[in-house]
This record gives structure tokens, sequence and C-alpha cells, in this order.
């Protein structure tokens, strides 16, 4: 009864979603606000139905109703509640169901809190939403409905592949969606700019909150991505250029370029073309990130529901949205008015910086991503595989001056600044983070320059971060506690952001040139080291789990004379027959100490547990950084002007009030 | 000029789509040989049974003939068996290479599923699958009558992919000088 | 203890992540170099990973040989050449530079320095006039005193 419940509600949604889709933007055309707020009551009847659909086949997992073929496929009783719970998004036709959901929600979003916008572009925004909801609502119940029945009826189902049975892949599914699928917003943003003709510093105040709201979910899914991969996988590794990894990390790097644009925009009226453009590119890159996923186009450890049927009707969507979007833009977007001049020397210019080698980056990911396929068009014989030894090749020269310009951006003016009073602001920065690579340098030996180039980097980020509070809180009068206390939110956004990015700059640096590693057959009682890690093993065991057996080992672990306790399992999942690999990882400040376990083999001295000690050091900077990314995009989405209107800029040239960023 | 410049994104877009719709009807996991037009890379197997006559690539001289890798543990093998009978039968020599298999499982597997082999060699190190350049079993190499390898299958031989395309090969091979 | 043993019989029947202690070589200079090339060398069979991190037998065999061959006196470029021999180009996680892939190592670079290019004229070529952005709506006007008011 249940699966017909929610099978129905989807049904309901798309019917809902369809009326939106017309009836709105009619309304913006003709001028009737009845047919506007149609729309937003659409919008909010769309949602709850689909949360309808969705909770119906959450429900369905918990009762672990194997009549329905999706939850007879990924669910099996044996597995905790809270994983068959989880399953329900941890296969395709599910993650469907989550990904029109969230769709939906934004939509809801945008007409709860979009009163402060302009009538009619939200009324257009609301349709453009509801055209995507349309496709993707006739996606799932067309090629991959979730309510399928099955008959006869099995008493126990499949199990979910045990890797993805982690507190890890509960969260990190949704979040990516929510990243994705947030960018939509942005897209119809854009598009209803087009429509309108009109793409003024309101307009780009307005979609601002909308761009955290979609960088914030993306930027945690990502590091949790790459936390779970580490712990997990079993060897300790935290980025793979796999092309999913980069499928999430396009969008990321364009919604983050998209973030700086925002801000020109709304700040001065300028590159207002050049926002849409990155908004429009946002949601293509995440849905040619789906596309990847799904079609089989490229293969990848992570793919599930490779088929190219589904590809196709994936592909036809990206055509169709960003295909029409590009389009308008062409027409529509040399109309925009232009905004105030800057100099080439400003903040503005700084930014533009900013987004170019954004832009550079993530051509780096893209080509890298799909240059097999290229060729395999271009000259078949010749196939191509494009790894980390490309990424990390071309990545890191380009990442490292956008890194400077991190910390030099946010002490430039606006619209004219010069080169003098740039080098006083540089002055101390520079010299603090010299005398630390100095430092550095003569600490780790010139063969080490590399990673001690990276950690000054780092500290060259975190440096400017805090430089940013300590220029603000310290005014021409000295420390000032009205000086903190009318700090923006949106100013320890950029302090917490860019930071963050510090924290995770120095972590990869260490990670790439310091971490260490020791592969070797052990016995109880045995002693091994690497890098400044001790290792010694106690024993070996076995234990039965929930729905598993595994082989546990103890270790002592010691480092600089202080000893912990590590413990290691190989997973047997009886269902599956699958296995994985349990990690013992030793956290601390400054690094990690990660032992896993592996097959049983012979060497000189007879058999023993094959064991891998690894030494990671100031690899958890790497996620903390993420975090505090994610924590920046927070702050920065709690700032108060998000809640009023844009500036009026009565002359760009005439001295203007403008809320610090 | 300026115009151009806003017609730019949806032209890059346009040959994007056209090369993701170009990919979704490729077999990503397929990889071109390295060995067509050029000699059989030297081998000298054992054979599956102790003592007896094993492979070697000198004997891929004066007829064209087919050499298929396969393995017992292969899933896709049993499925290909039927047709690498006919194959004998139609007087075409298929050779064998047993890849990564215990000799004692390769001879199994014949046992059951019956012996259409010419002659077999056993790859159990791998090593000379690896000079074959091999991803998967089975995979099978036309080899012509001067020992050069004119053509690879991927996967197992179906009736069709033999009589559309391995079998004119092959007699084309036989009337080569 | 016999249950113990059924476990590791099972579990060994596949192995998990990568290079075993067996394959190792002794002298560590060479096993270094041999962990280099296998990291740059891709598992034809998984992938996306490369043969220092697949657990595949296929990329087992391929990083035993890769050691012969270090072990036997050659370099790192011929022993890359022999495995390039057999498998293509596919298999270098690192693409050669050549005709074909130049857009994948200097596309990234063209768009810098197009970008660059093309910011500089359109600021070169700008127009001097500019327009008023749109002022505050009376209903966001009231709603930024109604704010400016309750913050004192």
């Amino acid at each position: 009864m249940l699966a017909e419940i929610g099978h129905f509600a989807l049904i309901l949604t798309l019917l809902v979603a369809i009326a939106q889709s017309v009836l709105p933007m009619l309304g913006a055309i003709r001028g009737d606000a009845a047919l506007m707020a149609f729309g937003r009551s659409a919008a909010s009847l769309q949602a709850l139905l689909i949360a309808i659909s969705f909770g119906s086949l959450m429900t369905l997992f918990g009762q672990a109703d194997f009549s329905v073929k999706l939850v007879a496929n990924h669910s099996a009783l044996s597995q905790p509640l809270p994983y068959r719970l989880a399953a329900t998004w941890g296969n395709h036709e599910g993650s469907m169901l989550l990904w029109v959901l969230v769709l939906s929600v934004y939509g809801a979003g945008i007409a709860k809190f979009g009163d402060n916008l302009r009538a009619t572009l939200q009324a257009r925004i609301l349709s453009i939403q509801a055209m995507i909801s349309v496709a993707f609502l006739a996606f799932a119940l067309f090629t991959s409905n979730p309510f399928e029945r099955l008959f006869p009826v099995p008493l126990d189902g499949a199990e979910l592949n045990p890797l993805l049975q982690d507190p890890g892949l509960v969260f990190h599914p949704p979040l990516l969606y929510l990243g994705y699928v947030g960018f939509s917003v942005t897209f119809s943003f854009a598009v209803a700019a087009l429509l309108e003709g009109r793409a003024d510093p309101a307009w780009a105040r307005w979609m601002r909150p909308w761009v955290l709201a979609a960088w914030i979910p993306l930027t945690i899914g990502i590091t949790l991505g790459s936390f779970w991969a580490y712990y997990e996988l079993g060897w300790g590794g935290w980025w793979f250029w796999d092309p999913v990894e980069n499928a999430s990390f396009m969008p990321w790097l364009i919604g983050t370029a998209l973030l700086h644009s925002a801000i020109v925009t709304e700040k001065r009226g300028s590159l207002a073309g050049w926002t849409i453009l990155l908004a429009i590119m946002a949601f293509s890159l995440s849905l040619i990130g789906t596309f990847l996923v799904r079609s089989g186009i490229l293969t990848s450890v992570h793919a599930f529901a490779v088929d190219p049927e589904r590809g196709v009707f994936i592909l036809a969507m990206i055509i169709g949205a960003t295909g029409t979007a590009l389009a308008m833009f062409a027409a529509r977007a040399p109309m925009l008015k232009s905004g105030a001049l800057f100099g080439s020397v400003s903040r503005e210019s700084g930014l533009t910086m900013n987004n170019l080698l954004l832009m550079a980056l993530t051509a780096v990911v893209f080509l890298g991503t799909f240059y097999p396929v290229i060729m395999e068009a271009v000259s078949p014989a010749n196939k191509i595989s494009v790894g980390p030894p490309y990424y990390n090749l071309v990545f890191v020269p380009l990442a490292t001056p956008l890194l400077l310009l991190v910390t030099i951006g946010p002490m430039l003016a606006w619209k004219r600044d010069d080169l003098a009073t740039l080098g006083r602001k540089l002055l101390v920065p520079t010299a603090i983070v010299a005398a630390l690579l100095a430092a550095l340098v003569l600490a780790f030996g010139w063969q080490q320059v590399v990673a001690a180039l990276g950690l000054a980097l780092g500290a060259w980020l975190v440096l400017g971060a805090v430089l940013v509070l300590v220029r603000r809180w310290w005014g021409a009068g000295g420390f000032s506690l009205r000086l903190v206390r009318t700090t923006p939110a949106a100013t320890i956004g950029l302090v917490l952001a860019h930071a963050g990015l510090g924290f995770t700059t120095a972590g990869i640096a260490s990670m790439t040139s310091f971490a260490a590693e020791k592969i070797l057959v052990m016995r109880p009682g045995e002693t091994a080291v690497a890098g400044p890690v001790s290792v010694k093993m106690l024993g070996a065991e076995e234990v039965d789990g929930a729905n598993y057996r595994a082989l546990r080992a103890r270790f002592t672990v010691a480092q600089n004379g202080r000893e912990g306790l590590l413990i290691s399992e190989r997973r047997l999942y009886t269902v599956s027959g699958n296995q994985t690999t349990e990690a013992g990882i030793g956290v601390s400040l400054l690094g990690n100490q990660y032992v896993a376990i592996g097959d049983v083999q012979q060497d000189a001295r007879g058999q023993g547990l094959v064991v891998r000690i690894y030494w990671h050091p100031l690899v958890g900077w790497i996620w903390f950084g993420g975090l505090l990314m994610a924590m920046g995009g927070c702050a920065s989405l709690a700032d108060r002007r998000f809640r009023i209107g844009a500036p009026q800029l009565r002359s760009p040239l005439a001295p203007t009030l403008v809320p610090a960023e | 000029m300026k115009r151009l410049l806003f017609i730019l994104p949806i032209l890059v877009f346009a040959g994007l789509a056209a090369f993701l719709g170009f990919g979704l009807t490729q077999d990503p996991k397929e990889l071109p040989s390295q060995l067509i037009d050029r000699p059989l890379p030297e081998f000298a197997l054992p054979g599956i049974v102790e003592g007896g006559p094993g492979l070697a690539s000198a004997s891929f001289r004066g007829e064209p003939r087919l050499l298929n890798v396969w393995a017992s543990w292969c899933a896709a093998c049993p499925q290909e068996h039927p047709v690498l009978e006919r194959i004998a039968k139609e007087g075409f020599p298929v050779y064998g290479i047993a890849w990564k298999d215990k000799p004692e499982d390769s001879r199994a597997f014949l046992a059951r599923y019956g012996d259409p082999y010419s002659g077999m060699g056993s790859d159990f190190p791998g090593r000379t699958a690896i000079d074959l350049g091999v991803t998967g079993a089975p995979e099978t190499f036309v080899v012509d009558k001067k020992g050069r390898v004119r053509f690879k299958q991927i996967g197992p031989i179906s009736p069709e992919i033999w009589e559309q395309q391995i079998k004119p090969l092959m007699q084309q091979l036989r009337a080569e000088a | 203890m016999k249950r113990l043993a059924m476990l590791l019989a099972l579990l060994a029947a596949s192995p998990v992540a990568a290079v075993m202690p067996d394959e190792m070589l002794p002298d560590a200079a060479q096993e270094s170099r041999a962990r280099a090339i296998s990291k740059d060398l891709r598992c034809v069979v998984c992938q996306n990973q490369s043969i220092d991190d697949s657990d595949a037998p296929l990329a087992r065999d391929l990083r035993v040989l890769v050691r012969e061959q270090i072990a036997a006196g050659k370099s790192d470029a011929e022993v890359r050449d022999y495995v390039v021999a057999r498998y293509g180009n596919f298999v270098l996680l690192k693409p050669p530079v050549e005709g074909d892939t130049l857009l994948l190592w200097l596309g990234p670079f063209a768009v810098l320095l197009l970008g660059g290019i093309g910011i500089a004229f359109w600021q070169r070529r700008r127009p001097t006039s500019t327009q008023d952005a749109a002022p505050l709506s009376a209903a966001e006007r009231a709603e930024l005193d109604r704010l400016a008011g309750s913050d004192n």
C-alpha cells in the first residue's frame, strides 16, 4: 500500500511541477499577480508531495518490505536499521528520488524566503525550477521507478555493498546532492535574469545566499567523501582524481568562482554577464557529474547503475537545459548593462584574476576527466589514460598563484588601488612568511624545499585571513570592541574560509612530502617502524559483528615516547561475501598513525599477517580546512545584508557606502 | 567581435555535447591491441599435461591460426566453447593458452566441455599473457602465415562475430601468399 | 583456532590493497623506484587505479614484472616502454606529450592566457559611460530603515 501511495505522490508531484513550470512564467509575462502567486503555493505543494513519496520509500526500507523490488535488491535483514534507511539513497532509483526531493525543497525555499525578490523574477525562477523538476521527475517515473513491486516476494534481500555501509555514506551523497541541486537555483536565477534582461546588484545580492546554500553542502560533502575514502578504502589515500570525485570538484571550483564574481556584481554592478555564465556552468557541470556516474561513459570505482539508456536521457537533459541557457546567453547577455569601471589594481581586478585562475583549474580537471573520451573519438587506436601524475603536474602551478592571490585580494581597495599602498600592506605578512620559509628549509633541508614552500603557502593564507580581522579591529584609535562587534558576518566568513584553505594547503603539502609507509609481514610480538611511528603487534583473533565476521589484530603504537593501542579489522560480510578493511587510526593534531591488516602471507621467518603501517603528518588539517571553509560559508550566509535590499549606487564614481564583504 | 565572445560558450558546449554523445556509444573497457600487424611475441609454454607437448610462438608459421587465451575460472569461456568447437570442425586450427590457470583445472575444464584445441600451452605465471597485452579472458588473436597478429577479439567469439568478421579474415589470410 | 583458520582462508581468497611484502625488492632504492613507476602505470582491468593501488591479479603480475625489470638493471624509461609496448599509452597515467595530447597539456594554460588577453582587451575597450544600479524599492527601503533603526 505504502509503495502505491509513494508512487501516486510521485505522479502528483509531476503534475504540480508541470503546472508550476508554465503558469508563473505566464504570470510574469502578463503581470498577473494571481498566476505568480500560484507559483509559490505550487512550489510548497510540490515539496510536500515529493516528501511523502520519499518518506514512503524510506519507510518501506525501514520495514524491510521485500515486495518492493528496490528494497529487496538493496537491503537485507541483517543490516542495522540506520544502514537500511540509508540504503534508500544508496542506489540509482532512490538517489534520483532524493535528487528531486532536494530540488523541490530548494524550490519551496525560494517561495518561502524569496519575499524580498522582485515578484516577476521570483515567478520566473520558480517556473524554471519547475521545468528542471519535470525533467527529473519524468526521468524517475519512466526510466527508474523506485516503487516497482516484486513477485514472488523474497524472504531476505541483497545487501548494500558493505564498503558503502558506513556513516560516511549516510551523509555523503545527500550533501553532494544538496550542492549539485543547489546550483539549479543559481541556474534559474541566471536564466530568469536573461529573460528579464536585467542582472543588477539587487539580483546578485538575492542570488548570493543561494550560491552559498549550494556551495556549503558541496564543500562538506567533498570533505566527508575524502575523509571516508581515507579511513575506509584501506591505504590512506585521501584524493584520487577519480572521475566521480572530479565530477564534484568541478562544480565546486566554478561555484567558488561564482561566489566571488557575484560579490563584484553585487557591490559594483560589474561582471554581470560573467556571473550569469558561471551560474549556468555550475549547474551544467553538476548535471554532467551525474551523467558521468550513471552512463558508464567513464568507468569508475564509484559508479553504480551504469546504463547507457539513462545516460542518453541525462545527456538530453544537459543539452536541453545548458543549450537553451547558453543560447539565451548568446542572445541576451550583450544587452545587459555593464556596471562600474575599475582600475587594473583594485579589489574587482583581484576577484577577476581569482575567477580566471579558478577557470583554468576547472579546465585542468575537465580536460583530465574528458580527454580520454575525446581521444577515443579523435584517434581510437591511441587510447590514453589521465591520472594523478597529470593532475599534480598541471594543477599545482596554476593553484599556487591563486593561493598567493587569496591573501592579497582582501587587502585591495575597491575601484582603484595602487601598488605602493599594496606593497606596504604586504610587508608584514611577506616578512613573516619569508622568515618561516627560511626556518623550514633549515629544519628539513633543501631536499624538502617543495614541502617547505607548501607549508609556507599555508601559513601565508592563514596569516592573510587573520590580518583581515586585525586591520578591521585595530582602527585609527587602536583596538576597539565596537569594531569587533560591528564586524559583518560575511567578513568572518571570508576569514574562516581563507584560513581553512590555508590549513588544507599545509595538510596537502605535508602529506605529499613527509608521509611514511611500511608494508611487511608481522607476527604477534614483532615490531616495525614507519617514519616516527613504532608499531608492535600484540595478537590477532576472530570476532563476530552484526552482519559480518572479522579478523581483528591489536597493536601498540609508540611515537615520541607516547604509547597507544590500535585495532585493525578485516571484515567479511556474510550475506554478500564482500570484504572491507577497517584501519586502526591513531589521531593527533600533528598527524595520524594508520595501521591496516591484509592477507596471511609467508616470509623468511614463517607465516604472518600482512600489515601496512603509515604515518600521515597533518592529514587531518586537510579536512579541518574543508570544514572551516564550509563554516566560513555559513557565517557569510548569516550576514544581515542578505535579508535587505541591494545598495543604491548613485554614481559609481561617487563614494558609496557599501557594507564590507 | 564582442558578440562572438558571447557565442563562444555555446559553441564550446556544442562540441562537448557531441563528444559526450559519442562517448555513450563506446565501451571504455575495450583496449585496442598493440600487436596488430606485428609478429606474435616469442613464447615457449609447457603443456597442461605433465611431460606432454607445449606451445611455442615459433609454430605459428605456414598457415593462419587462431590463438585463444582462456581459463577454467573465466565466466564467459564455457559460453564461447561451442563456437571454438565449431571453428575447429570447419577446419580452422585453434590453439589455446590457459591463463593463470592450474593445469589440473584446465584439464578438468576440457574433459567436461570437450577439447577443440590443436595445441595448448599453460601460462600459469601470466607472463606470456602480458606480452600479448591480454587484459581478460577470453581473448582471441588471429595470426597469419608469417606469424603476424592481424586481429584481436576481446571477449567471447559469438557465432555472428565468427561468421561475419573472423571467418572471412581467415579465408583471406589463407589466400595470401 | 580452527574457525580462525577458516576465516583466514576465506579472507585470503581476495586480497585487499595493493603491494604485498612478498613482491618487494630487497634493495630499498630499487623498491622505491618500482613504487614510483607503479604509481604511474594504470591497472588495465580496474580502469581508474594505478597498479600500485590495485589488488587485481593482473596488477600484481605487472608489479612483479616491473620489479624484475628493475632488478635486471633496466632504467625507469625502459621499464615504462616495456609495458607501453604491450598495452599502449593507455597504461600511462601521465599521458605522453604528443600532437594528440597538446590540448590536454596546454589547454588550462591557454585558458589562462586567452582569458588574460580577453580581460585586458575588455578593460581597454569598455565604454566609459556607466549606468546607475537599480535603486531600492520602497519596501526594501522601509526594511532597511527598520533594520538600521533596530541596530541602535
